[in-house]
């Protein structure tokens, strides 16, 4: 019985978590658009609902209804997996992200490996889809976005230990509770602004969309998906966009942590800051969207080996030297 | 109780049915996926025993990268045909025997090895060993890795960057006539190298050196 309770319990809990997300998700593919539209000057959708913002959940209705199309030479468990993967692992890392002080729904020590892990496995269901369409666009896009991913995610990796050079531990809520002097963004600014850019590229968002390269690669992996199935590789992308904000302003903005600690700032509930710091990073994905041309394929793996990787080590050196000259290193 | 039970049986099962499945399935790429699944309940299996830290490295080392480059060359060389190829030409078999032979060899040398095994006597005497849970799992690893064993794990690292050196010049070849970027190059060009006004005749035209 009381098992029963506990996973009522926590049923509840993951619920109220992951409907919050995949609102949120709608509205920020809607903002998406609008940012977009407005750098172009165009005024982007704008009839659905009020300024448009039930744009998002008319797309959403269209793809239920429409059907879906599995290719007859496709590996079909394979293909059919591929989408569901992509969108729970979007998912799944909302887990450890802290809104607050224990406002989180699993508070593991080690918060920051799990979704460092989770978001390089987020590489599956890209490969599945492209390999399982049996094509050579998906196969293609698929194998450029697998190697894009795994060398960003290095650079993402090297950054993330200078932070916890700060820090001192793997949880993510000790680590909103370092910044509570200074958030990580000033003295890190180098590896915020690299950091900033891995991000894009890990997350497949122009100028590094080159898996999805509609010029060369048709959609690339997304392909041969149609309907429900394609919705979901489209919400997972956007899910995972808005995690890596999340990760972004946990790691360098000081997370739910209000920045300046005084009377009419201390009203707002730290949830509210957090999600004001990840619409602002959101902003700037979508900035970056409208503004950069799309990088060539040899250029991007150039910058994430030879300019990202090598930055990123030297800081690691430099942060560990200083915080251990100065004595800064933290004991716990 | 019952639900670490349940879920150490859950797991435990999908880890030895994807290994067996590895080795059963046809199709090379399945394999892999498989293989792929074995590690993630493995790292689950660790992190139910409360080694959180080595089931996350696990995930990131072995699902997120390991695994990936598998993917990648079996994918890109369409092993699955050439494996089939194998076994039904006739002048190609020789590669059988010689596998047969050295599975055989490996093992026989497990079973030698797994016959003599033992688990560590006092181990199971220390039952009442104080475990201290205010010291986390990746502060008490660290403590241990960098003090008592640096010299070991730097070893391992050298070898691992001796051998990552190895592979990349057994494959690194120089190519011919392969155009590249000097983005120096490009970047301090100026106009007087690149824009020349001539004078030119009437019906005569203009002779470009190139």
């Amino acid at each position: 019985m009381e098992y029963l309770d506990l996973i009522f319990q926590e049923t509840y809990k993951i619920l109220f978590l992951l409907v919050p997300v995949l609102v949120s998700v709608a509205m920020i593919v809607w903002l998406d658009r609008r940012v977009w539209a407005f750098v172009q000057k165009r005024q982007g959708p704008n009839v659905v609902g009020p300024f448009g913002l039930l744009q998002s959940l008319a797309d959403a209705l269209k793809y239920i209804f429409k059907e879906i199309i599995i290719p007859a030479s496709s590996n079909k468990i394979i293909f059919i997996l591929a989408p569901i993967i992509t969108m729970t692992l979007a998912l799944i890392a909302w887990a450890v992200i802290p809104f607050g002080v224990d406002q989180v729904l699993a508070d593991i020590n080690v918060g920051i490996l799990y979704i460092f892990a989770v978001s390089s496995l987020g590489v599956y269901g890209i490969i599945m889809g492209g390999w399982a369409s049996n094509s050579k666009y998906p196969f293609l896009g698929s194998i450029r976005s697998a190697a894009q991913m795994v060398s960003y995610e290095v650079s993402i990796g090297i950054i993330i230990i200078n932070v916890l050079l700060c820090v001192g531990s793997l949880n993510l809520s000790d680590i909103v509770l370092a910044q509570k002097d200074m958030w990580f963004v000033i003295p890190l600014f180098p590896m915020f602004v690299i950091f900033f850019i891995s991000a894009l590229a890990e997350t497949n968002r122009p100028p590094f969309d080159l898996p999805e390269a509609e010029a060369e690669l048709v959609a690339g992996y997304q392909t041969e998906y149609s309907g429900m199935m394609y919705a979901m590789f489209w919400l997972g992308e956007y899910a995972n966009i808005l995690l890596m904000c999340a990760l972004g302003s946990i790691l360098f903005l000081g997370g739910w942590l209000s920045p300046i600690e005084l009377y009419p700032f201390n009203l707002i509930p730290g949830a509210l800051w957090l999600i004001f710091k990840i619409l602002f990073l959101f902003i700037l994905f979508a900035l970056v969207k409208a503004i950069v041309p799309r990088y060539r394929y040899d250029q991007l793996m150039r910058l994430g080996w030879k300019i990202f990787l090598p930055l990123s080590l030297t800081y690691v050196v430099l942060t560990a030297s200083y915080l251990f000259y100065f004595n800064l290193l933290p004991t716990n | 109780m019952i639900a670490h039970a349940i879920f150490f049986y859950v797991f435990s099962i999908i880890a030895v049915v994807s290994a067996v499945m590895v080795t059963v399935s046809k199709n090379t790429v399945h394999s892999v996926f498989f293989l792929i699944l074995d590690f993630i309940s493995i790292s689950c299996l660790f992190i139910m025993i409360g080694a959180e830290f080595l089931g996350m490295i696990m995930l990131i080392v072995y699902v997120g990268a390991v695994a990936v480059l598998f993917l990648f060359v079996v994918m890109m060389l369409n092993v699955a045909q050439q494996k089939n190829q194998w076994f039904i030409s006739k002048e190609n078999s020789n590669h059988i025997p010689i596998g047969l032979l050295i599975s055989v060899i490996i093992f026989f040398e497990l079973i030698i090895v797994i016959g003599g095994w033992k688990y560590k006597p006092d181990l199971f005497d220390q039952g009442n060993l104080s475990i201290v849970n205010d010291v986390s799992n990746t502060h008490s690893l660290g403590m241990v890795l960098y003090t008592d064993y640096i010299h070991i794990f730097q070893i391992s690292g050298m070898i691992l960057l001796i051998a990552m050196i190895g592979a990349i010049v057994l494959t690194f070849r120089q190519r011919e006539g392969v155009k590249k970027q000097s983005y120096l190059k490009q970047i301090s060009r100026e106009r007087a190298e690149g824009v020349e006004v001539v004078e030119v005749a009437s019906n005569k035209g203009v002779k470009i050196d190139d």
